[in-house]
């Protein structure tokens, strides 16, 4: 069953398709528990969703009639690889007055496409820099 | 000082009172469109339209491509689907307001047609409901069938302590979220460690956020601490929204953050808050929530926190400002969003205008009825008083039951609170030892304990506090830190409710539109949509859960009447006798004053419900009876309990004509025995009220009238206590009781009264 295949009828996959979900280490549900928390097996990836997860979600939000909520978990599990600092550089760049050009969310988008595999990312920071552009939100602010 | 009054005066006095009203604290301001001090019609609102030409959007409500900003932009991109557009857009809007309100057409069919329609348009479709059809279409749009509520969880001292204690009541009382943040803002790390804690004492699954800066609100996130987020802001003008610091993409930019660290978020936005900030282009608060919405909703976002927020009081202060918060939660839901719909911010000082405003969103029903109902006591609300908080939270509860309508929260008894509220203390200062972050020790923990609120605490100090947060962020202490610890404490049960919100992560369940965690399961729009098509369908109480909202503090039933009549009962028999001597005939002393007694009097009842022995109003009726010269004369009846008629049937034995009936609860009357039942000389019905001075004039009033004179009638004069609903239920209760004492051709019971003891006035 891939990705896609998820709908309604799966959700909530923690009850109805338990066996299919992981870690970010490949971890089953049932491979977390008091015993592996106390004895230190666990580490916060252990806990942390996966793209795979991101992607069924967004295919039963869209099976629900919900696709900007679909395309919203598709571009997180995009940003599930990015690691945090880059989340944050990124996002920075998005805000008022960062980016000194248009240029600086372009390369931004190219990092995204070419070392992240993020496509989705890399077209919603390009339709930002156009839209920046003609607003004139590249203005300093402080 | 003269006791003379003075009359002058250049108004009527009443303005006086008024003005003493905590009402006239609330200003209240005139509309201005042309200033933004509009709710639903600003002087700039643009008319609905839309040209779509190749599938890319030429004009939308007026305003052509090339003059968008950047809100259109993202509007006219993400929000608008093309497909939908034509068909949504050519429907009249009060065709479309209509369906909101017919029961017959599908929830499904509406959010379809959503997704088609332009800011102006959806504005212009709820501006045409009145506030009733507001709130029906609310019930109905709303996404999830069983509804919910949030806690805010702070207080004054940041005391971590105190946010463990608060946030297990919170659970325990039903919230489905929990909400803190901080008076200091490097205090963050510590409030999200106690809460964190806390929330997972007694039950697991109940979401928790700390309101923080967005950069450390998601590290936290991914510290593992919190599961939720509401913190991202938006606005409905571009200025608005960059003063804000931030643009739709980037606020999109940081949803699909939460969302690919496992982590619940909805928007925040909500009347007025442009108007606020001084950029409102002279347009209505509608309109511009209706533009925030489809931002949210093109962002992906699956909820909104929306219904004025920190707007509302401004809101409140415009002509129609609370049915245009109305209006904006039904362009949430409409929307498709979850909608955690205000009720927040207190937006009047008058209890009466918070109850008022909180009624649609109960008898609604709402994802989350408050976005923060202060669980705590006004003072500690770090985000400033909500709706409801601390102090009426048991008016809350009330309403429920009043209504039988569900508010998401259950009561919670003196004793468990206190245990819980130890058992998050003992776990969190468990905790803060083994990780060396501070010492609690047993005066703190009991102080917090106990207390209402942190201006009765006795607790860790502003340093020590501050100190906390910086070591759990900078040696990056996580939730697994936290949980081994809490294992090496004993604490286990609360190990297992942490992990159980942990691995909800990993199945992203919660990430759908309007999830909530309840009994162990993730409820959302998904797996429990609302599907209301009219009386029979939809959300309703369980049984249990209907016994659930009936089931408050200090609920009276027949035995409990009984059982306390049973403590006075001895202390009366120590003060009067009544003998029972036979059947009673009539009288033939024309002085003579028969008092009827009703049957439970002296047997299983011993005082009025003013609290005084039925011995001593005997004994002082008797005492104004015999000084005016008259002779008092006591006759039980059983085939009445009713006071009218126990004071006719008694007048009716009386030598003079003259009788008085007196139900055991003090309740009185004279009567004379040519009058009808119902039309009495004089009728002493506010019982709680009724003093002994009162009844000793009674029994001076009666004597006057069998003499034949007409004494001055006797006023029993209150405050205007609403003394129904304070006694209402026990009068039923013990009326129900001499009722059932009652049967027919009960011979009436000639009684000597013998009092071993004299009565004070």
């Amino acid at each position: 069953m891939s990705d896609r295949d998820f709908s309604v009828a799966d959700y909530p996959i923690a009850e109805r398709r338990p066996e299919t979900v992981r870690g970010a280490r490949g971890r089953t549900l049932d491979d977390l528990n008091v015993e592996a928390v106390a004895n230190g097996e666990l580490e916060m990836e252990d806990l942390r969703i996966t793209p795979q997860a991101l992607l069924r979600q967004a295919s039963i939000a869209r099976s629900a009639g919900r696709a900007a909520l679909a395309d919203n978990f598709e571009r997180a599990a995009e940003m599930t690889s990015l690691p945090q600092e880059e989340v944050m550089r990124v996002y920075e760049l998005l805000r008022p007055g960062r980016s000194r050009g248009k240029q600086d969310l372009l390369e931004a988008a190219e990092t995204l496409r070419s070392q992240h595999r993020a496509s989705r990312l890399a077209d919603f920071v390009e339709q930002a820099a156009a839209v920046y552009e003609k607003r004139g939100l590249f203005r300093k602010r402080y | 000082m003269t006791d003379t009054p003075s009359f002058q005066a250049n108004r009527w006095r009443r303005f006086d009172d008024w003005d003493a009203r905590a009402l006239r604290l609330d200003k209240f301001a005139v509309e201005d469109p042309e200033n933004g001090f509009s709710a639903f019609k600003g002087a700039a609102d643009p008319t609905p339209s839309l040209e779509i030409a190749g599938g890319r959007v030429e004009v939308m409500d007026g305003i052509p491509a090339t003059d968008f900003d950047m809100i259109d932009s993202f509007v006219a991109a993400y929000h608008l689907e093309p497909e939908v557009a034509a068909e949504a857009m050519a429907m009249p809007s009060q065709t479309l307001a209509r369906m909101l309100v017919d029961m017959n057409v599908r929830r499904e069919e509406l959010t379809r047609l959503a997704r088609g329609l332009t800011p102006a348009k959806l504005a212009d479709v709820v501006a045409q409901l009145n506030a009733m059809e507001l709130a029906f279409a609310y019930s109905k749009m709303r996404a999830r069938s069983t509804p919910g509520n949030q806690a805010h969880v702070t207080n004054a001292k940041d005391d971590p302590l105190q946010l463990a204690a608060d946030a297990a009541v919170a659970v325990a009382l039903g919230f489905d979220e929990i909400e803190t943040t901080m008076r200091v803002a490097q205090n963050s790390w510590a409030n999200a460690l106690a809460c964190c804690i806390g929330s997972a004492v007694g039950q697991a699954g109940t979401l928790f956020q700390c309101s923080s800066e967005e950069a450390e609100e998601l590290q936290i996130g991914m510290a593992g601490f919190t599961s939720y987020a509401e913190t991202v802001s938006v606005y409905g003008t571009e200025s608005a929204f960059v003063d804000g610091d931030d643009t739709p993409w980037s606020k999109a930019w940081l949803a699909a953050a939460y969302a690919s660290r496992g982590i619940k978020m909805r928007c925040t936005s909500g009347a007025a808050a442009e108007l606020l900030m001084g950029f409102h282009e002279a347009k209505s608060l509608l309109y511009l929530e209706a533009r925030c919405l489809c931002l949210q909703r093109g962002m992906g976002a699956q909820g909104t926190q929306n219904g004025g927020i920190d707007g509302a009081p401004l809101a409140g202060s415009m002509p129609g400002g609370v049915r245009e918060l109305l209006a904006e939660n039904l362009l949430a839901v409409w929307l498709d969003l979850e909608c955690a719909s205000g009720n927040d911010a207190r937006h009047s000082e008058s209890d009466m205008r918070v109850g008022a405003k909180i009624l649609p969103y109960l008898i609604a029903g709402s994802d989350l009825i408050c976005s923060g109902f202060g669980s705590i006591l006004k003072y500690d609300n770090s985000f400033n008083p909500s709706s409801f908080n601390g102090e009426e939270l048991e008016e809350f509860l009330v309403l429920q039951r009043d209504f039988e309508a569900d508010g998401g929260l259950r009561t919670i008894d003196g004793s468990s609170a206190l245990a819980l509220r130890r058992q998050a203390i003992d776990a969190l200062s468990f905790v803060l030892q083994d990780l060396d972050l501070a010492e609690v020790d047993e005066t703190m923990k009991q102080s917090v304990a106990v207390a209402s609120g942190s201006k009765e605490t006795q607790t860790l100090d502003p340093r020590t506090i501050t100190e906390i947060s910086r070591r759990v962020a900078e040696r990056s202490i996580t939730i697994l830190d936290v949980m081994r610890s809490l294992h090496r404490g004993g604490f286990r049960q609360e190990v297992e409710n942490l992990l159980f919100l942990l691995k909800l992560r990993l199945s992203g369940d919660y990430l759908q539109t309007s999830a909530v965690v309840r009994e162990g399961r993730v409820l959302s729009a998904v797996n429990d949509p609302n599907r209301y098509l009219g009386p029979g369908t939809g959300y309703r109480p369980s049984e249990a859960r209907r016994k659930e909202l009936a089931d408050i503090r200090d609920v009276l039933n027949r035995e409990d009447v009984l059982r306390f009549e049973a403590t006075l009962e001895s202390a009366e028999h120590g003060r009067i006798e009544y003998r029972q001597m036979g059947q009673a005939s009539s009288g033939t002393d024309r002085s003579e004053v028969v008092v009827g007694i009703s049957p439970g009097l002296g047997t299983k009842f011993f005082q009025t419900l003013a609290g005084h022995p039925l011995s001593a109003l005997l004994q002082t009726l008797k005492r104004g009876i015999e000084e005016t010269g008259g002779v008092m004369r006591v006759v039980r009846f059983a085939h009445t309990a009713d006071t009218s008629f126990l004071g006719l049937s008694a007048a009716r034995l009386s030598g003079s004509g003259i009788g008085i009936g007196l139900q055991s609860k003090g309740t009185a009357v004279i009567h004379h025995r040519d009058r009808l039942p119902h039309n009495n000389l004089e009728i002493f019905s506010n019982a709680p009220l009724t003093t002994l001075a009162h009844y000793h004039a009674l029994g001076a009033n009666a004597a006057s009238y069998a003499r034949g004179e007409s004494p001055a009638p006797i006023f029993v004069t209150g405050d205007g206590e609403a003394l129904g609903a304070r006694f209402h239920a026990r009068v039923a209760l013990i009326y129900a009781i001499e009722t059932a004492m009652t049967f027919d051709g009960a011979v009436p019971e000639e009684i000597t009264l013998y009092f071993k003891e004299p009565a004070n006035e």
